[in-house]
């Protein structure tokens, strides 16, 4: 049969098959207008199948990870038997596509850098007054003076210093994350022979192979998975962290973010949105539902069980930030860290309650977690965050 | 109508049992002539695919095991080392001026084919299995993007070489890393899922036919449950497949008869420690309990 009367006879196929196609875009799915124009030509080309086959070849040529393929066949329902339903309230937390950007859900606006952040300032400064340290007090009143890399970030009080301290987590995690990934070395002592240009060279002198040209496997990145505690706790200090966080993760590098309070919420893709505004709306709608406490044991058994075996290898680094005051179970904790403990090559601990000077780890929590703590430190300045790197460099 | 409506059934005649989601997977790949992505946990049977694939259309099979560090030299082409530097000291003293022994020692007789130039170099389309895709670097799936678009090999002593068939490639990951987009929107993707019952019975079958019917369903029951359990690493077709041949082969005719003979049988199942303890005597037989 000829080609030209098939293009006839699936013509007003093929214009719903190109709406469906839209529909997964709408609902986050990475389809482009290659796959319709590839999916007209199929059709185009082929005899039309029964309806479930349809569906699974479709299936087949639409997705590209497990997500979308369980998704999948809920999608294709809404779309062809019940056009349309599903489109209005199903994955707009996810989605980049969202069209009317909701406001910071409250919890965060505490955590997030917010344009009108000037409004904020003042509520963290009544809080101070109830804190432990002492010296909390003179400082705020010292706003005015420039941020220093050995402030703790606690005392930021300041909206246009906050922005700075931002500004400055960024830029050094992104500093980190360069050194870190940059792969060739000079080869001169390689522990290989690099025979292909040994012997090129070796041409000219009659192929006696006296320059010997060496090689050697380059560096390699770490893998860097961060879980950020954002509980009401750690507010002071979670918002410079998610800057710190926003520079390590990125997007040609392996690494992951989670977010935890009384869940525990992979974040990898919205920390990673260029956009940051629209990062921090999508970050927003996927706390929503937080509670107060921490359930630290909880988040990590969830990260165990879930994630563990597709995210990590054998460079894995480990990074929890967190104070480590925990409502949850201290033996549980510990039964996850030792869980995690095998599937990451190195656990990183920063807690910032650590750089105050009469701070000891003493809660239960703490306690639990200290066995299996490759390397704990304070984090409570920039300059105590930028001395983690040697941790990441070397595994 | 050509090969692709009767995949199927070749399968079938390869010793494989394929459930519909695969075969028209399958089907797809051969008629549009794009790799195919399979995802799934360890042990779903991934590999085999392509083996049967390859039986199927009676076709060669070329197989590339992705591990951590695997390079262009490793998968595509190496040049003959020892030979080159033989083949300049057989030329010393002959007067031969440099050039000419340049270009004799970078031609196709002195160049080693990897897995990825064989594939694009043989009379009939072979199937390409590219295992474990998500062992290899990043840097290696960049140039599997090249070939896998292109079918053409360019290497700089040589010049372009281009495919002379075009391999139906399958690609299996593991998922312990994300894939690249731009790998995935090349492919078709399939996520294969551990068997059901029905067709889990059919591969047992298929592949132990002296199997007494009774025990064989037995067999399958007790794995089906046992894949529910808490485990952490679930039991795959193979492993199936050798605890039917270890339980054939210590004459257990019921499962539900010797429990402490199938606790010690469950290392052909189970592979890790915490598994192994996990899964108890009374674990067991709860299982085979509801199995039988």
């Amino acid at each position: 049969m000829a080609a030209g009367t098939d293009r006839a006879t699936n013509a007003p196929l093929t214009d719903r098959i190109i709406g469906f196609v839209d529909h997964l875009r709408a609902n986050g799915f990475t389809v482009g207008t290659q796959e319709s124009g590839r999916i007209a030509a199929y059709l185009a080309e082929h005899p039309l199948p029964q309806l479930p086959r349809i569906r699974l070849e479709l299936k087949i040529l639409l997705t590209g990870n497990r997500d979308e393929w369980l998704r999948f066949d809920e999608l294709f329902e809404a779309y062809f038997v019940a056009s349309g339903r599903e489109r209005t309230h199903i994955r707009r937390t996810t989605s980049p596509h969202v069209k009317n950007p909701l406001r910071h859900a409250p919890v965060w606006r505490e955590h997030l850098a917010d344009t009108n952040a000037g409004s904020d300032a003042p509520q963290i400064e009544s809080d101070h007054a109830g804190d432990v340290s002492g010296e909390a007090t003179g400082r705020l009143i010292a706003a005015k003076q420039s941020v220093d890399r050995k402030t703790d970030l606690k005392h930021i009080v300041d909206p246009d210093e906050m922005r700075a301290a931002e500004d400055l987590a960024l830029r050094l995690a992104k500093a980190m994350r360069y050194r870190l990934s940059r792969r060739h070395r000079a080869a001169r002592h390689g522990r290989r022979i690099d025979l292909r240009r040994t012997i090129r060279r070796a041409l000219p002198r009659g192929g006696e192979p006296i320059e010997l040209f060496r090689r050697t496997t380059p560096d390699r990145p770490v893998h860097i998975i961060v879980f950020l505690d954002v509980s009401g706790s750690m507010k002071h200090y979670s918002r410079f962290f998610l800057q710190f966080v926003k520079g390590l993760v990125c997007s040609w590098m392996q690494s992951d973010a989670f977010v935890f309070h009384t869940r525990l919420i992979r974040v990898t893709d919205a920390v990673r949105d260029r956009n940051s505004a629209r990062a921090m709306t999508r970050l927003a709608l996927m706390a929503e539902g937080f509670g107060g406490g921490t359930k630290l044991g909880e988040s990590i058994a969830t990260f165990n069980r879930t994630y563990a075996r597709r995210l990590t290898n054998s460079r894995t680094v480990a990074i929890i930030l967190s104070d480590g005051y925990d409502t949850g179970s201290a033996d549980e904790l510990a039964a996850e860290l030792a869980r995690l403990k095998r599937h990451v090559r190195r656990l990183v601990w920063l807690n910032p309650l650590l750089g105050w000077q009469s701070y000891e780890p003493v809660t239960a929590a703490m306690q639990a977690a200290r066995p299996y703590i490759d390397h704990f430190a304070a984090a409570n300045s920039l300059e105590s965050l930028a001395a983690i790197e040697p941790q990441l460099a070397q595994l | 109508m050509t090969i692709q409506d009767d995949i199927g059934p070749k399968l079938l005649a390869a010793g494989y049992v394929a459930d519909d989601t695969l075969a028209t997977a399958l089907q797809l790949t051969l008629s549009l002539r794009r790799p195919l992505l399979l995802e799934g946990e360890a042990g779903v049977g991934k590999t085999e695919t392509a083996k049967a694939l390859a039986a199927a259309l009676d076709t060669r099979l070329i197989r590339l095991q992705c591990y951590e560090g695997l390079d262009a030299t490793a998968t595509i082409y190496e040049w003959n080392y020892q030979k080159q530097l033989l083949a300049i000291r057989a030329r010393e003293h002959d007067n031969v001026p440099a050039d000419a022994i340049e270009k004799q020692i970078f031609s196709e007789d002195f160049l080693l084919r990897r897995p990825l130039l064989e594939a694009i170099s043989q009379d009939k389309s072979p199937v390409l299995l590219i295992d474990e895709i998500d062992r290899a670097d990043e840097e290696f799936e960049a140039y599997l993007l090249e070939i896998l678009s292109d079918f053409q090999v360019t290497i700089p002593e040589l010049g372009t070489i281009a495919a002379s068939s075009r391999p139906y490639v399958i690609l299996t990951s593991n998922g312990t890393r994300e894939l690249s987009d731009a790998l995935r929107r090349r492919c078709l993707y399939s996520y294969v899922e551990f068997p059901d019952h029905a067709r889990e019975l059919a591969i047992l079958s298929a592949r132990m036919p002296d199997l007494e019917s009774r025990l064989a369903n037995a067999i399958i029951g007790f794995v089906q449950q046992l894949r529910r359990e808490d485990l952490e690493k679930k039991p795959g077709i193979a492993e199936t497949l050798d605890w039917a041949a270890a339980l054939s082969g210590l004459g257990v005719n019921n499962l539900g008869d010797d429990i402490d003979k199938i606790t010690q049988t469950m290392i052909c199942l189970l592979k890790t420690e915490p598994d192994l303890k996990s899964v108890t005597r009374e674990v067991v037989s709860r299982l085979s309990g509801k199995a039988a």
